[in-house]
Parts: structure tokens; sequence; C-alpha cells
């Protein structure tokens, strides 16, 4: 060991510590390891480890074990001299890189400061054993590559891993001047990709020009700045670009089409749609703010890291309006669990370690923080192997005074409160904007991190004691500061002192600090410091007063007092040309086409049940705290054993009457074939989901959330322009407005092969509705025997991208997808009166696998039978079981109920069947299938 | 009069509004105090009638579940504890806050040791229990003839203790709460029911006097009929509110 034993300051103690008895993680690693097609490995045994630097003696040595880091009960720890591993075991160990959020040293400090032991400092790492027959160094690298290290936050070592502290140097870091001014667009675009400035050729010579007059070349923080705020990421430059389609037909830009759909609509409980971090709206005088955001770059590379961060940065978003958060969401998309590890593209991971981080990754940040995660989905498709999705969403409340005043004055203060800035997640906002190749984890490391919930959890506390004290509020998110500040200080002008940030350690370049994406952190516009100051006190939260703003509308950041950037914040903010971009219209099929009903219709629903993106989510769900806060009535989770799938989720604070629903709409295979039906069945999809779970639908708000490939691809940027057209449509159709949204474009992947891998055109849609009495809802598990079912919409022979073709092998696409139903809007009121009247003992909507699946859950969550007649549906039998056509609820309803119900529904109820005693799944006459069957294949071997 | 209650919490820890609902529920008059606001005037302790040591993640967890939190009250709190219990104040830990009072020696206390490892399941768990009191000098559950649910959200939750340790809580009358079967029958260290692999199902003990109760489970979070995951199948069995009441009964005396 080259490190500690000899030289330079205090030396290095490395502890040990193992969990005494069967650690179960690591039967997981082994099955893991084998999954990842590594073969060889017998056993893999793990430890923790410490490393703690400082002067210390014997007694002090066994102090911090025996009060600080070992619990003598559950483990067993050894302090420096390691037995050597027995023959045959090899060794990984693990390190974070340096400059790595790392909590747990963070505390080990703080926590040996209170016993009165200086450490002078303090890591973590991890230690596998590995058991085997003839494990190579090539296999050991490999091991460690594809399961037990990170390479973009860690490194690693077939022996005693070395330590990074988080020193840094102390060394005072220049600003650069780009010479900018003479460079003809060759040079502009080499400067573009050295600096992964993610602009085009127009921006570029649009920066070059402002120089060129201003007389001076920019520095390096001038040109970040502009970069980061001009990125897709931050300026969504495609949705509000100049679109022409099939070479001649001109669209509204996308931004302003979904913004003229919530016009339209006027709904006048709307308080904030499309500006600031998150939309608002006022449900009878309880206001809540919706956001929902990507993170699919970042979880791509760092798994956890990607999707606890993505949680973090939507949590912000909403305490970006001075809203407390009271939920989150999450949908997740990745590449088949089983796929062939041989069949992976080069520098991808495996979609079976990036769901495990990336549960893990929203687990932690979500659980620790303290909410519910309630609602999402999950979806696999080979589309997603290179390219998962993770969309991260969070909905708040506010007091009803904060809702239209979110504006700095001028001569307030600017204070940045929470995390210390690092040199993390620098670059993020241009990492997002870029498709991604094998080379991007090792380049793309310092733009991913991992996040500290605790500390944003303080910062929650904070601002709903200080929310008063400031004027206006952002969080830093892509971009860091210079997108937060130069936010802020739009129309105004701010003028800031880098010096001043808190650093996490010494040596960050001007640019570093200015653009770093550390996370935690959020930024006030604040008239008067003091209170501030004091209740930051209390709370334990960090806080420095950086600048202020000025009213001279321009943008100036010092480092040390010297000016390192001076920029006009109009050029910053409205400087940017617009793109003009050309697109090629779809020509989806709007032909019905069934498809042949298979000679063993049960083992089709069988295969349905079990499919992985129908089959049960349970084991994923549970590893989310979906209780706390108290507020949870419709669990995602449903039925006599907790089993049953949900769909909508609905939430009331212990102490109110009204809660909200929430329903996620999401479809990735329809886009394909036609992306404006699929947008249009999303919006139904979500809306439906909350509707059934007890929202009333004239109190429903929308958020989008697009994640397509290159816009610049015709084809692309014409599924996309569908999908709006598609959104601003069903929108207008339901009166449900859009109020805040966000894209994510560029999600592709260059592989070493030359070709594009671009995800399915895969739209999220998050409905938030009022539920005004919130015992007055509704679950999908059936509740009774002899009750009857009700259908409600018409069921045709759409097919294309449905589940029955993935599953039957009927996959041509042949066909048309589902299309809107223009009464869907009517039944969901009849069917919310009904709901409030007490008269919908279940109800649930049909979606992906038809109504075969739909009923089959029912029965699953509500251990009962049903018996239903296919003929009341539609004469041809697989379009009755298999189609996914939109707009379609199954109600159950107490017999004695039928008539009122009947007459409620005004002809929109179709009575399709009973609920039995039987525990069957009778549709007569082709399926009948045992509900054990049906609940083992629905359910595995999830608990 | 509501007797005066305190939430104690650290960074990190989260249910502590849930605790202040139950604790206002059951007719209590609670406020949160942070170790920080504690450290800075201990008079709201000492005149405390409850205390509860709320749930979350302390300090992230960091080093053992509780065991941050535990350096805290062993280092600025232990004594004030102490004077509550003996003057027969109740003091209840709940998940992270009990993990946090066996870390600091005050569950079981007198000096027996248990530990809460990490769940045998290897993951952090969201799901209802069933719970059962069995006879205990718990005050907290003192006269809890029908079993109560609550859901637990933790992923180091088995209760650890060798078998003599066990054989003692048991002669002490320590177990304070066992987790069942949704019929109310012993688990029997079977999963789902015993949801962490907790030696002798136990869910819950209290100190030798009785007035300090720890348990995983959250009984804060079934204060209100619309809690229970069966509120829309009619069910309405298993209030845990019980548990609060019972102890502002149990005060009443003693302020």
């Amino acid at each position: 060991m080259g490190w500690g034993a000899h030289g330079h300051g205090p030396r290095v103690w490395r502890v040990v510590i193992r969990a005494l008895g069967v650690d179960p993680r690591e039967r997981a690693l082994l099955d893991d390891a084998r999954a990842l097609g590594i073969t060889g490995v017998d056993a893999i045994r793990r430890a923790d480890l410490v490393f703690i630097r400082g002067d210390l003696d014997d007694r002090v040595r066994a102090r911090l074990l025996d009060e600080l880091l070992v619990d003598s009960l559950l483990q067993s720890a050894v302090i420096d001299d390691a037995p050597a591993p027995e023959r045959g075991v090899r060794i990984v160990e693990t390190a974070l890189h340096a400059g790595v959020t790392d909590p747990v040293a963070a505390e080990i400090m703080r926590a040996a400061a209170l016993l009165d032991i200086k450490l002078d400092g303090a890591a973590t790492g991890r230690r596998y054993d590995i058991e085997g027959s003839a494990l190579s160094n090539g296999a050991m690298n490999r091991l460690a590559r594809r399961l037990l290290a990170n390479p973009v936050v860690e490194h690693w070592s077939l022996g005693e891993v070395t330590p990074s502290f988080a020193d840094g140097s102390d060394a005072n870091a220049p600003v650069d001047i780009v010479a900018i001014r003479d460079l003809e667009g060759s040079g502009l675009r080499k400067l573009n990709r050295e600096r992964g400035l993610a602009l085009d050729l127009e921006e570029l010579r649009t920066i070059q020009r402002w120089f060129t007059s201003a007389g001076r070349d920019p520095t390096d923080v001038e040109l970040e700045t502009l970069a980061q705020t001009w990125s897709e990421h931050c300026a969504h430059k495609t949705f509000r670009a100049e679109i022409t389609l099939d070479g001649g037909e001109r669209v509204d830009t996308l931004l302003d089409q979904l913004r003229a759909a919530t016009a339209s609509i006027g709904a006048p409980w709307v308080r904030s749609a499309f500006v600031g971090n998150a939309g608002i709206v006022d449900f009878d005088g309880d206001l809540i703010a919706v956001k929902a955001e990507t993170h699919n770059h970042p979880s791509a590379v760092e798994p956890f890291g990607g999707a606890n961060t993505g949680v973090g940065g939507v949590i912000r978003d909403v305490l970006g309006v001075f809203a407390r958060p009271i939920a989150t969401t999450d949908v997740l998309c990745f590449g088949p669990a089983d796929l062939d590890p041989a069949a992976l593209p080069e520098g991808v991971l495996h979609p079976r370690r990036v769901r495990s981080g990336v549960v893990a990754g929203v687990a932690d940040y979500g659980n620790k923080i303290g909410l519910p995660t309630v609602a999402g989905a999950v979806l696999y498709d080979p589309g997603f192997t290179a390219n998962p999705l993770v969309f991260c969403g969070c909905i708040g409340r506010l007091p009803t005074d904060r809702a239209d005043t979110n504006q700095p004055h001028v001569g307030d203060r600017i204070v940045v409160i929470g995390g210390r800035t690092g040199r993390d997640g620098i670059h993020g906002a241009t990492f997002s904007s870029m498709a991604m190749d094998a080379t991007t984890g090792d380049i793309a490391g310092a733009s991913v991190q991992i996040g500290d919930p605790i500390v944003e959890k303080l910062l929650i506390e904070l601002l709903t004691d200080a929310g008063h004290l400031a004027t206006a509020i952002t969080d830093c998110g892509a971009g860091g500061l210079s997108s937060a500040v130069g936010e802020m200080a739009a129309g105004i002008g701010a003028d800031v002192e880098l010096a001043l940030v808190p650093l996490k350690y010494q040596g960050l370049a001007p640019w570093e600090i200015w653009l770093s994406e550390a996370q935690e952190r959020m930024v006030l516009s604040v008239p008067d410091v003091g209170p501030l100051a004091e209740l930051c006190a209390r709370r334990g939260v960090e806080w420095s007063d950086i600048g202020s703003f000025t009213g001279d509308g321009r943008l100036i950041v010092r480092h040390r007092g010297h000016v390192v950037a001076d920029l006009d914040i109009d050029f910053l903010h409205d400087g940017r040309p617009q793109r003009h971009l050309t697109g090629e219209r779809q020509r989806p099929s709007t032909n019905e086409l069934t498809r042949p009903l298979p000679s063993d219709a049960n083992s089709v629903l069988l295969a349905l049940l079990s499919h992985p993106n129908i089959a049960s989510k349970a084991r994923i769900i549970r590893r989310y705290d979906h209780e706390i806060l108290g507020s949870s009535v419709v669990r995602p989770l449903t039925g006599a054993r907790a089993d049953g799938p949900g769909d909508g989720v609905v939430l009331a604070e212990p102490r109110s009457k009204s809660g909200i629903a929430i329903g996620i709409g999401v479809n990735a295979w329809y886009g394909e074939h036609d992306a404006a039906r699929m947008a249009e069945a999303v919006v139904d999809e979500a809306i439906r989901n909350a509707v059934v779970a007890g929202a009333d639908p004239d109190r429903i708000a929308l958020l989008d959330n697009f994640s397509w490939g290159d816009p610049t691809r015709p084809a692309t940027l014409g599924s996309l322009v569908a999908a709006v057209e598609g959104c601003a449509r069903a929108a207008i159709t339901h009166g449900a407005p859009f109020v805040s949204g966000k894209d994510s474009l560029n999600n592709e992947y260059l592989g070493f092969d030359g070709e594009r891998h671009a995800v399915p055109p895969t739209l999220v849609i998050t409905a938030v509705g009022h539920v005004p009495d919130a015992s007055a809802v509704s679950s999908p598990d059936i509740k009774a025997a002899g009750d009857r079912l009700y259908l409600l919409g018409r069921s045709l022979a759409e097919f294309a991208g449905s589940h029955f073709d993935l599953v039957a092998g009927t996959d041509t696409g042949a066909g048309c997808v589902p299309a809107a139903d223009p009464d869907a809007p009517t039944r969901y009121r009849q069917l919310h009166r009904a709901l409030r009247s007490g008269l919908v003992r279940a109800a649930h909507d049909a979606s992906e696998g038809g109504l075969a699946v739909t009923l089959s859950e029912m029965a699953i969550g509500g251990l009962l039978g049903v018996e239903v007649y296919l003929d009341t549906i539609a004469s041809d039998y697989a379009t009755a079981l298999f189609s996914e056509s939109a707009g379609r609820v199954v109600v159950e309803v107490a017999s004695e109920d039928a008539q009122a119900f009947v007459s409620m529904m005004e002809g929109h109820a179709v009575e399709i069947g009973r609920v039995t005693t039987a525990p069957r799944i009778v549709m007569h006459p082709v399926i009948d299938v045992d509900l054990d069957a049906a609940r083992a294949a629905f359910i595995g071997d999830d608990a | 009069m509501r007797p005066p209650a305190v939430v104690l919490s650290a960074p990190g820890t989260n249910r502590d509004l849930d605790a202040v609902f139950a604790l206002e529920r059951a007719g209590a008059d609670p406020r949160v105090q942070t170790i920080a606001d504690v450290r800075l005037s201990r008079r709201v302790l000492r005149e405390a009638a409850i205390v509860v040591v709320a749930g979350g993640f302390s300090y992230a967890d960091a080093l053992g579940s509780g065991r941050l939190f535990a350096l805290d009250i062993t280092t600025f709190l232990a004594d004030e504890l102490r004077l509550l219990r003996d003057a027969g104040r109740l003091i209840l830990g709940i998940c992270n806050g009990f993990q946090t009072l066996v870390q600091a020696g005050l569950l079981p206390g007198d000096g027996v040791r248990a530990a809460l490892g990490p769940n045998a399941s290897g993951q952090f768990e969201c799901r209802w229990v069933t719970l059962t009191a069995g006879p205990s000098a718990c005050l907290w559950t003192a006269g809890l003839t029908e079993p109560i649910m609550a859901p637990v959200a933790h992923g180091e939750g088995r209760f650890v203790a060798d078998d003599t340790t066990v054989r003692e809580l048991v002669a002490t009358n320590q177990i304070a709460l066992t987790y069942a079967t949704s019929e109310g029958v012993s688990a029997e260290g079977k999963y789902p029911a015993n949801p962490n692999g907790s030696v002798a199902d136990i869910a819950g003990v209290c100190d030798a006097t009785g007035t300090i109760l720890g348990l995983m489970p959250h009984p804060e979070n079934h204060v209100i009929n619309r809690q229970h995951p069966g509120f829309l199948r009619g069910q309405r069995h298993g209030l845990a509110l019980a548990l609060f009441t019972n102890a502002i009964s149990q005060v009443g005396a003693t302020v």
C-alpha cells in the first residue's frame, strides 16, 4: 500500500465492517452477477469500508469503533489488519471519486467531534470477497464494472482501494478568455465540441456577433452561461422553434399550441400555467403545485444517482413556487430485464442493473425526505435499453397568498441556501441536450451526482417557516447558479460575488462555481437578510448572501472582486435565434382491423397478466414509503390483500375532508404508429385513472412530459408535432388544462455500430384532480358476490400497438391505434356523480391488454370471481377481450343500486355480467380461468 | 386540560407531523422540538407529559439507523429523559425513534442488549401489519385487548437479541407488541406477517418500568378510519389511536 503508511500528514486507518450472520443482499448480488452473464462465482460477501485520517492512539481507535462505527450485536469490525484473503478468494474494493457527495463521511466527522475525537478526514467504500473458481483479473474487473462499482462515481481495486478525501487544491483557478471573434465556422464547431456547449452554428454566430460589437472576447464564465441558458434543457428550443411540415405547412410553436389549449379552456381555478418552476391550481381554496421532470441521461450512466437527484430536483421545483411538497410520483422505462448480456450495446448498463439502481435511487430520496411515493408506472421495451427513461413528479401545497408573487424587487439580496457547491454536476444541462455514445459514462462523470435528501428535508422545514421572508425563490437545477440567478434577474439584472458561495472544497474555477449543479440548493430574493439568517441558524441550514438584484439590466458576476462576466440580461434571455425545424407528418392508418381469436384464449390472458408491463409492480412499490403523512386513501396497491393493481391514487391530508387524485397515462407502443392518437389516448387514460379514483372531471389539471429522439430528424419532429396536437385536442375535449410540462429530446444513443438507438416516442401525462370528498372514492378491486358489472364506453377493433399483438406475436402494427371517444367526458361526469352518490363499489379503467385484463385485475384484487358475456361487449370476441379502445371503465354496482346507477349514466352503461363467489374468471364463451392461476400469473413471486 | 406533548426530531426525522396529528387526535397538546431547540431551552421538554421520538431517517441512517440521533441524546439529553421517566412521564419511540432509544440504551434498558438489524428480506418494506399486545408492564398498551393495525416502512426493523435476553424480556414483561397474522394469531416468524424477521415476532418492547415504549410500525398513521387500508372494503377495525389515548389517560393523573 503506497498511501497512508508513509509520508505526508496524519495516517489513514482502514476499518472493515461486516454484518454478523446472513446478509440477504449478498444473495441478491450473486443472482445479479449470474444474470449479467458472469460465471464461476460461487459466493459474494460484502463489507463496508470506513477510512479515518488522523493521529489516533489505540484507545481513541477503540472508542471510535465501539461508540460510533460498529454495533457489536449486528456487526464485526477489524481496523487496519484485515487478514489476507483465503485461497481462491478474490477481493474487489470500491471508493468514491474525490468530490462525490459522501454524507456518511460527513456524519463521521460531525459525530467524532461530539465524542471529542479530532479527525483529519473520513471517507467510505465497500469491499467484496468473491469466492469461485478460475477468477481471473479480467473476470474480476468485468464483475466490478458491471455490478460492483460504477466508474462514473467510483474507482475500484482488486486489492486494497485508495480512498479520496474531499481536499481539493487551494490553487487560484484562473478565468480564461475565449478568443471567439475571429473564428470561422469550423473553428466555432471545434470550440463547441471541445467545451461541450451543445449550441448550433447560428447560435454560436449570434454570440460571436454580440461580443464583436462589444469589442472584446468572452470569458469562459460568459460563454458557459450562454451555453447553459440557451441549452435545449433550459430554453426548450424545439418547443419554441418555428416548424415547417412536409415542405410547406407552417404550424404554431409546440409551446404555443399547449398554451393556447389551456387559454381556450379558460379554467378559472388555474392560478399559474407554464411560468415558473411548477403549475399552480386552486381546488376550492386548496392551492396545489404540480410538476414532473425527466432525468433520463443521468440515470442511464449512474442509475442510483440519476434517479436520486431526479426526485430531489423535482421536489425543489415545487419548493420553487413556495409550496410544501406532499407527494412524489415516478414513471420508469427500462429495457427488458432478461436481456441477453451479449446483446447489450457497448458502454450501456444492463437493464436489470439500471432498474435496481433507479428504484433504489427513487426509494432512497423519497423515503428519506419523507414524502409518499404514490403513483407511477413501469414500462419495459427493447427501445429503452440504451436510453432508460426516468420521470419524476412532485405535488405540493402552498399558502393562498403565495400563488401570484414570485418576483424579485430591485435592491433585494440574493441568498443561496442549502448544500455547498462542489465540482459536481457540471454541464448537466448541456449533457442532457446531447445524444449519448459509448464514452458518455466516462466523460459525463462530473455531470452526475448523489443527492443528500436530509439537507433538502431541512430546506422544506426552513421554507415552511421562512417563505414569507422572500420576494422570490427558485431552485438551483440544470445550469446551477447561472441559470437560477440568471432567470430571477430577467428584466432587472444582478450583481454576484462568487467568492461568497460556500464551497465543499477549494480550488474551483469561477465558471465551475457558477455552473455547478451541486444538489439541494435554492436561491432566494430577500429584502432583509436578518430574520432569514436567524431561522437558518435554528434549522441548521447554511446560507450566504452573494449579491443583489440591481435594476441596471446587466448580469455581473465577480470573483474576488474581479468582474468575470458582464452580460446584457436581455441578450441572455432573448438573444437566442429562434430555431427553424422541418418535419414530416405521420400518415397513420385509421382503419379498424381485428385479429383472429387464438384457439387458446385462456393462455393469451395468462400471458398478458404475466407480461412485465402488466404484471404486479408490488416488488417496486413496497420499496417506496407510500404511507407517510397519513394521507393515502386510495393506494397504489389495492384489494383484500393489498396485492391488486391501482388506477389513480387519492391523497387527503388527515384533517381535511377533500383530497387530490393522481392519474398517470403513458403508452410507448402507440406512438410509432400514430403519435396523435397516442397522445389523446394517454391524456384520456390519465384523466380516467383520476376520475375512477374519485376526482371531479371538471377540476383536473394536466402535466406533459415528452421523451423523444432527435427532433432534427424530420420523422421524429413529425411525430412530436402530432403528439402535441393530440395533447391540445384532448385537453380541450376534456376541459382539462395543461399547467406545466417538460420535454426531454435527443434520447438517442449512438452505438459503435454507427446506428442510432432512439427511444420509442414516450409521452407521460400526469393528471391531478380535486376530490371533493375523500371518503367518496373508489378502487378497482371487486367487493361483493352478486354485484353487477357494467361497461362504460365502446369497444372497437383498434389493435395497432396493443399488448395483445406483443403477446400473441401479431405485432405488425396493422390497423389503427385506439381513437379518442368524444363521448368520454360526458360519461366521466356521470360516473363521478354516481361515485359521489355512493353507487360505485369498484371501478377500473381498461388499458393495456384490454377488458380481459381489466376484469381479471378486479378479481385478483377482490379475491372473487367474475362472469361476463362477451356478446354484450362486441360481436367479435378478440375485440371484446383484447382491444385497447380508449375511454372505457368497468364498474361494479350493488344489485339494489343498479337502477339508480343505470339511470344516472343515461344509457352509457351496459351490463356485462356479475361478480361471483366461485373463484373463476369466466368470459362466455371463450375464457374460463381459475382465479388462483390468474393471481399467480399477475403476482408471480412478488409477495 | 390537554396534556403537553413533545415530538422530538433530529435532521432527517420525517414522521414528526404524523405523530403531532395522532397526539392531537388523542387529546394531547403536541409540539415539534428539534434536538437543537431542546439544547437551547430544556423547559419545554421538562414540562412534557409525553415525549415521542418520531420516525424517519435521522442523519440519513449514517453508520446505522438511530446511531447518531442516539449520540445526540446520550450527549445532550440522557439525564433529561431519565428524569422524565422517573417522574412517570411517558416516552414513545416509533421506528427510527425506536432504533434511537435502543441505540441510546434506554430500551430495553438496564444494560440489556438488543438491536434492530436489516430486514431479513434485505429490503425496505412498506406494508400493513397486525399487532397484538401481550401481557406486559407497558403503560402504552395496557388494556389493549384487540389487535391493532399499522403500516411498517423501514429497512432495518429486525429485532435482534439472544435467546437468554428474549426469555428475560418475557419474564420482565417487556415484550409489549408482537407481529400477528391478519386474524390476530401469532405470526410465528413467517413473512410477511412478521415483515422483517424479528426474533419472537417482537414488534415493540418497553423498559422495565413500562413508561418507555419503542416499536417499529407506525401507529401514528392509523388514527382515523379513512387511513385503514381496507377502508374501501368497509373495514374499520384495529385503529391504533388506542395507543395514544391510552397514554393520555395514563398521564392524566401526573400533570
